[in-house]
């Protein structure tokens, strides 16, 4: 990818997973490649359990809202995700969400069982990193692309951002490796 | 220094007035302005700048602080959301007419949509009532800069300057350059002059005069004409502000107008350029004004026949003009069939109090002390109290207090009045309920007032109070104590406990409701720490969440009237379950339940987590 990118990600869950922090990894990845970014994040009386969407766009925009049936892909935290803001997506978009599964619904949609994960890393509240890091995985083997960025970057995003916090950065990191290794196994089943 | 930083709209504003060389910040935290005060603490800090920055007890506090820097020549800044310049009214009235010598910048963010807010409220429309200059950033880059041009226009004017973000330019990221510091070193020198600081009617009337003056050459000011962003020359032509301005530019790319529908883009709504109004009058058959939430530009472009926007109905006044609105508008008006095709939004998921939140188990003991009570309440998360039945009635700041008051006006004619129980939060009983109080005192009003003492401003992102002791940096201050300024007002009944012990705080709550049939105002002080309060010790106390045994028959009542998140029915309505990446662990529950179905667990197992700790609302 280079300077030309463009790419609109709806990113949504509920209020207390870590919608904003997924948001900001990914924002500062695309720094990282030298592209411009814009975000809108949702704060406020809705961060308390409701339902909360961000909109990420990477390349040369001026809105920082992704617009009904444009955006490129969506990170769904809770199954429901894709029911209340599936409307963002574009034909042919791809959709990563969090869910138990229940088979491929396109071949652009996958999903993980990331509470059942999370839960085995004894670290419930890990779901956000988990889906993170399975969706870096699925892209390293789907021919088309899906997320802008590759694991080292977000990986360098994560320890700007919690390397004081060393006990916090060591369980995020495993959250993010055990979602791209669910990744990588279901990049791989494709069907279709 | 240089480079490119990821920025919060908020923080982009604050990078502003470090940039600026501000000497004194001051707000209250409200939604979406809540991150700019501690941005600019922080920033200023680590550019080494000697600044004061505080939290006020409220916007008119906080205005009259920074507004009194200025006087003294000092650049200041106070920032607030549009409804807490409702509260600081009053003196931004009267500063609009004394002027200023410092520059001295009004951050009001407006909340169109709303998405946090009570009101859709045009702040830019305070301005033009205040009569001062309001600037009306896109983006947080544009944030930035234009904080830096209304302390300029400020200083040069001799007038404070509003700046009114709005949500989605507040809580957009951006990658934002950074630019250099001002380090002019300002000393304070405060000149007196009583014919402009402390005028009579006499010179306020030379005061106006000369208030005129000033609009009159904002009005010419260079650095903020607007600007014809594409080019383009045709009989049709769309002006926009704010973030308007952005959706319309990508929207007229996407449509394939951009070379040929001039696209002017307005960064000062008020005063709008007079020879701007004048040329894009003669240039153009007619103009589509895209703006947020008033027709504030609309209404200086005076030829009625040719405008088009909120006073002819073209653009509707209520809610924010997202995207999709603005492609319709736009596609509509170049008579170009849009893009995309609208679709209705579904209904999310409501917001809730948190699990283990200890207000929801506030709101249960007073729903059991008192059922068929009058609930009024106030502005906080305590507001979803809603969910729980325990809040009737929201206005605004402090009003729980002096609503109660007009309730037991209302019905004590009556032969069986209705008990009344208001609810506030500590920070919003600070903001505006103590002057309610005291007038209940006075008027021996017989309600029952419960503080809801979580020691934080929680909503809008744990904010300190002035009970909390410490300042925006976390350096200790002097605190104000709760218990004293409620028995200072004339209270005879104060009493405190904690609601996390459930059985203890109902008893607590009749009491108080029993007091106050005979006697006058009670006031209940329920406190216990809110979970999300980095400074409170709460977080590290961490329990097993409670069990639930086999004696649920799932009959619902914790799910309905207790309202736990992190209790979930199962599918077959059989029984209900405890989510253990929810619950907190407070063990409230236990006591809810009335068939005694819930147990304790025991021990401590739960580890951290890298989300939310890093957000606030």
């Amino acid at each position: 990818m280079n300077q030309t990118t463009r790419q609109q990600i709806v990113i949504a869950g509920v209020g207390g997973q870590g919608v904003l922090f997924v948001t900001r990894l990914l924002a500062e990845a695309a720094i990282r490649r030298g592209l411009p970014v814009l975000t809108s994040e949702t704060h406020g009386m809705a961060q308390r359990g409701g339902s909360v969407v961000s909109h990420l766009k990477i390349g040369g925009f001026a809105s920082p809202l992704i617009r009904t049936g444009a955006a490129d892909g969506l990170l769904g935290l809770k199954a429901e995700s894709l029911d209340h803001f599936g409307r963002f997506l574009k034909p042919g978009a791809w959709v990563r969400l969090n869910g138990p599964a229940i088979g491929i619904e396109s071949p652009r949609s996958r999903r993980v069982d990331a509470e059942t994960l999370a839960a085995g890393l004894g670290n419930p509240r890990a779901v956000n990193l988990i889906l993170l890091g399975f969706s870096l995985g699925v892209a390293e083997g789907d021919p088309e692309p899906g997320l802008f960025c590759t694991e080292k970057e977000i990986q360098e995003a994560l320890t700007d951002s919690l390397g004081r916090a060393p006990d916090l950065l060591e369980a995020s990191r495993a959250a993010l490796e055990a979602g791209l290794s669910a990744g990588r196994r279901g990049g791989k089943t494709r069907t279709v | 220094m240089g480079g490119i930083k990821l920025m919060l709209g908020n923080e982009a504003i604050a990078r502003g007035v470090v940039e600026s060389g501000c000497s004194v910040a001051t707000s209250y935290p409200g939604t979406p302005a809540s991150e700019i005060l501690g941005s600019v603490a922080s920033q200023g800090r680590g550019e080494g700048l000697a600044m004061h920055a505080q939290w006020a007890v409220n916007e008119k506090v906080a205005f009259e602080i920074a507004y009194a820097a200025a006087m003294s020549g000092l650049r200041a800044m106070v920032s607030m959301k549009q409804v807490g310049l409702n509260v600081a009214s009053d003196p931004l009235m009267s500063a609009a007419y004394m002027g200023t010598r410092g520059g001295f910048v009004v951050i009001s963010a407006d909340d169109p949509g709303p998405h946090s807010s009570q009101t859709e409220q045009d702040s830019r429309m305070m301005a033009m009532m205040a009569k001062i200059p309001v600037l009306d950033p896109d983006t947080p880059r544009q944030a930035r800069e234009l904080v830096k041009t209304a302390f300029a226009l400020s200083e040069r004017f001799e007038i404070p300057v509003m700046l009114r973000p709005t949500t989605r330019v507040c809580h957009a990221r951006q990658d934002v350059p950074l630019g250099p510091v001002d380090r002019e070193l300002r000393r304070p020198a405060f000149e007196k002059d009583p014919t402009r600081w402390a005028a009579t009617p006499k010179f306020r009337l030379r005061l106006h005069q000369e208030l005129e003056g000033k609009l009159a050459r904002l009005a010419e000011a260079p650095e903020t004409f607007p600007k014809l962003q594409n080019g383009a020359a045709g009989k049709r032509a769309v002006a926009a502000s704010g973030v308007a301005a952005a959706h319309a530019q990508d929207i007229l790319k996407d449509l394939g107008l951009w070379d040929e529908l001039p696209f002017y883009q307005i960064f000062q709504p008020f005063p709008l350029h007079t020879r701007f109004i004048g040329e894009v009058l003669s240039r153009h058959e007619s103009v589509l004004v895209l703006e947020e939430t008033l027709g504030v530009i609309e209404m200086q472009l005076a030829d009625r026949s040719r405008v088009r926007g909120k006073m002819d109905g073209t653009v509707s006044r209520v809610g924010e003009l997202d995207p999709e609105r603005i492609e319709d508008l736009i596609a509509r008006f170049a008579e170009r069939s849009r893009t995309s095709v609208p679709v209705a939004t579904p209904p999310g998921r409501r917001p809730t109090l948190c699990a283990g939140c200890p207000h929801r188990a506030t709101f249960f003991a007073i729903k059991k002390a008192a059922p068929r009570a009058i609930y009024t309440s106030d502005i906080g998360c305590y507001t979803l109290g809603l969910n729980l039945g325990a809040v009737d009635t929201v206005l605004c700041m402090g009003a729980a207090v002096s609503q109660a008051a007009g309730f037991y006006h209302a019905y004590k004619g009556e032969a069986r009045p209705p008990d009344i129980i208001a609810t506030i939060g500590d920070s919003t009983f600070f903001h505006a309920g103590i002057p309610a109080l005291v007038d209940a005192v006075t008027q021996r009003v017989r309600f029952v007032l419960v503080v809801l003492d979580n020691r934080t401003t929680a909503m809008t992102g744990n904010q300190p109070t002035p009970a909390s002791g410490v300042d925006v940096a976390g350096e200790p201050l002097h605190a104000v104590e709760l218990e004293s300024i409620i028995r200072g007002c004339g209270i005879g009944f104060v009493r405190e406990g904690d609601p996390y012990r459930l059985k203890d705080m109902t008893r607590l709550i009749r009491d108080a409701v029993r007091y106050s049939r005979e006697k006058g105002p009670a006031v209940v002080i329920s406190r216990h720490p809110c979970l999300l309060d980095k400074r409170s010790r709460e977080r590290a106390r961490v329990a097993l969440p409670p069990r639930v045994t086999e004696k649920c028959d799932g009959c619902r009542y914790c799910v309905d009237h207790f309202e736990c998140p992190a209790l979930v029915p199962d599918p077959a309505g059989t029984r209900v379950d405890i989510d253990p990446a929810l619950c907190s662990g407070c063990g409230v529950c236990i006591d809810v339940c009335p068939r005694n179905a819930i147990v304790s667990g025991a021990g401590s197992t739960k580890t951290g987590n890298p989300g939310p700790e890093q957000e606030a609302p």
